[in-house]
């Protein structure tokens, strides 16, 4: 089907106004990003000075930086892994309609449509130091002592696994419906011809379910790291980074130090750092697309 | 349908588990609601239990002694002009997109869709001189202005499937009866993709209640903040938490919106899964 000379004119002028704003407020300020990492701006100063690799060698030589840089890296990749069985597990168990599904799927889509910083907070209150409800729990079962109860919050690596844990219960949901689709997409007589063939249910999903989702599983992966790797919400609702830097990822480092510090470049290079993830997750997902419209 | 009963009762394990896991915490909102906090400060208590009499002097703290309400007003002003400016940019990128450019509208409707990639993380450094360039620092406008960047690409790329599945010959053929192009894209397409732009509305309805980086780094007074960020925030005072009221501003500002996104569940998937599933 052939697009007319008019056609493209007034198509155009109909995507013009997107584009445009696209371009000035997506594509300049990532622009700046990059200009802001190699110069010396800081807030309220005027006038632009390029420094070249000087920030990001600061930047690379601080402790703080290295410090966030391990952390995020644990913090995406121990949290999708914890997603992405999680989300299987549920998928399986929602694939089929029965009585109640609808019901089951609300709850367990709740943490993925409340405002994160929000959820954040209710965990705050779960994890609190004195009257954190878990605790009151593992007192009860004598799993801790009463006098000794863990620190969720206040010690290094309970912060961090705290961290990972919200923020696991966050993107749960999301993995899940996105794996669900994956899922149902799939012809019902292909698994029960396995069935019928003697293959068990886990050889089954291993051998013949799982490889048939993965172009999902990529797109839930995916998107994943990029909602875990970039966030900095539930880092800075629960502990602030802290306690001393312990929890402290790329994104909350550049607001820390970009925003509250006011050292915009410095901040900059540091977001910056979150550029090569994301590029390689936007080709990997330019392939999945392409697979999906080859197919 | 059903399965055997091991199946059946497997399921079901795993289900109430995660549901226990993934909406206790709302429960636990609930029960914090409720109760007074002479009851919440007494660690002897089971949490569980209600071992004074409910009250609602949380709820009338957050609704009469704090600004949960002018947040909610500004979220919801916020919220209705980003859908607004969202819908006069994204309808007709979409339909241009999916009509009128040939072999260009697939790679730009590509390109659109990586620009959901790039994180307010990446750009809030620059994007704070932008605003205070405008002059919209610590203004509700700030975001107003800004958060398009998050709901235009999705909502292009949403509404362009949807443009794609609408029959062309419906076009074509008032076209033939002497409309325009353009004509006919207001006058046929719109009304007859209200159930699209239902979703896109509800959609940047609620990215709007749930975004965080934004509102935090541009405004700066209790009084402009949105819900989001309000509650979390300057709900707290110094290092005091009134959890009472903290729990019932977060239960308040949660259940509508799962309420309404449960609904479009399907469609909003569909914008996600980038053709990997037909």
């Amino acid at each position: 089907m052939g697009v007319t000379r008019r056609d493209r004119v007034l198509g155009a002028a109909m995507f013009g106004p997107a584009l445009l704003y696209i371009v000035a407020l997506v594509g300049l300020p990532l622009a700046l990003a990059f200009l802001y990492s190699v110069g010396d701006v800081k807030v309220g100063s005027v006038g632009y000075h390029f420094v070249g690799l000087a920030n990001f060698r600061s930047v690379v030589q601080s402790p703080n930086f290295r410090g966030a840089l391990w952390h995020s890296v644990v913090f995406t990749v121990s949290s999708q892994v914890l997603v992405i069985v999680g989300a299987q597990m549920l998928a399986l168990a929602l694939r089929d309609r029965f009585r109640g599904r609808n019901a089951v799927r609300f709850l367990i889509l709740l943490p993925w449509v409340a405002p994160i910083s929000v959820g954040a907070i209710g965990w705050k209150w779960i994890l609190d130091s004195i009257y954190s409800v878990i605790n009151w729990g593992l007192v009860r079962l004598h799993l801790v002592n009463q006098f000794d109860t863990p620190m969720w919050l206040g010690d290094p690596k309970l912060a961090m696994l705290s961290v990972i844990l919200v923020h696991t219960w966050r993107l749960l949901p999301f993995s899940t419906v996105i794996v669900l689709a994956g899922l149902t997409a799939i012809p019902r007589d292909i698994p029960e011809a396995a069935a019928v063939d003697g293959a068990g249910f886990w050889r089954t999903h291993f051998e013949i379910v799982l490889p048939m989702m993965r172009p999902i599983l990529n797109v839930a992966v995916l998107f994943g790291v990029v909602f875990t790797f970039t966030d900095m919400t539930v880092v800075y609702i629960l502990t602030r980074g802290g306690p001393y830097d312990s929890t402290q990822v790329l994104p909350s480092l550049a607001f820390f130090t970009g925003i509250l510090g006011s050292d915009l470049a410095e901040g900059a290079a540091i977001s910056v750092f979150l550029v090569p993830i994301l590029a390689i997750v936007a080709w990997l997902m330019l392939r999945v697309a392409h697979r999906a419209e080859v197919v | 349908m059903g399965g055997r009963l091991p199946t059946r009762v497997l399921r079901w394990v795993v289900l109430l588990g995660f549901a226990t896991l993934l909406a206790g915490p709302f429960v636990w909102m609930a029960i914090t609601t409720f109760k007074r906090t002479t009851d919440l400060y007494d660690v002897k208590n089971n949490p569980f239990l209600f071992n004074q009499p409910p009250t609602l002097e949380h709820l009338r703290l957050l609704f009469k002694e704090t600004l949960f309400l002018r947040w909610f007003w500004n979220t919801t002003l916020a919220g209705g002009a980003v859908v607004l400016i969202t819908l006069l940019l994204a309808l007709p990128a979409a339909y241009a997109l999916a009509r009128l450019t040939g072999s260009w509208g697939q790679r730009l409707g590509i390109g659109i869709f990586l620009t959901y990639l790039i994180p307010p993380t990446l750009l809030f450094i620059p994007m704070s001189r932008v605003v205070a360039f405008l002059g919209l620092q610590d203004s509700l406008w700030s975001i107003v202005l800004v958060y398009p960047t998050f709901t235009v690409p999705f909502s292009i790329w949403l509404l362009m499937a949807f443009f794609k599945s609408i029959p062309r010959e419906l076009e074509d053929a008032a076209m033939v009866d002497g409309l325009t192009r353009f004509q006919a894209f207001l006058q046929l397409v719109i009304p007859i993709s209200f159930s699209g732009i239902l979703t896109v509305v509800i959609f940047s309805f609620t990215l709007v209640t749930q975004e965080f980086v934004y509102a935090l780094t541009f405004i700066s007074s209790a009084q402009h903040q949105t819900v989001g960020v309000g509650v979390p925030i300057y709900l707290v005072r110094g290092d005091v938490y009134f959890w009472g009221s903290l729990m019932a501003a977060c239960l308040i500002s949660s259940l509508p919106i799962a309420v309404f996104y449960n609904l479009f569940l399907d469609r909003f998937i569909a914008g996600f899964t980038v053709g990997a599933v037909k």
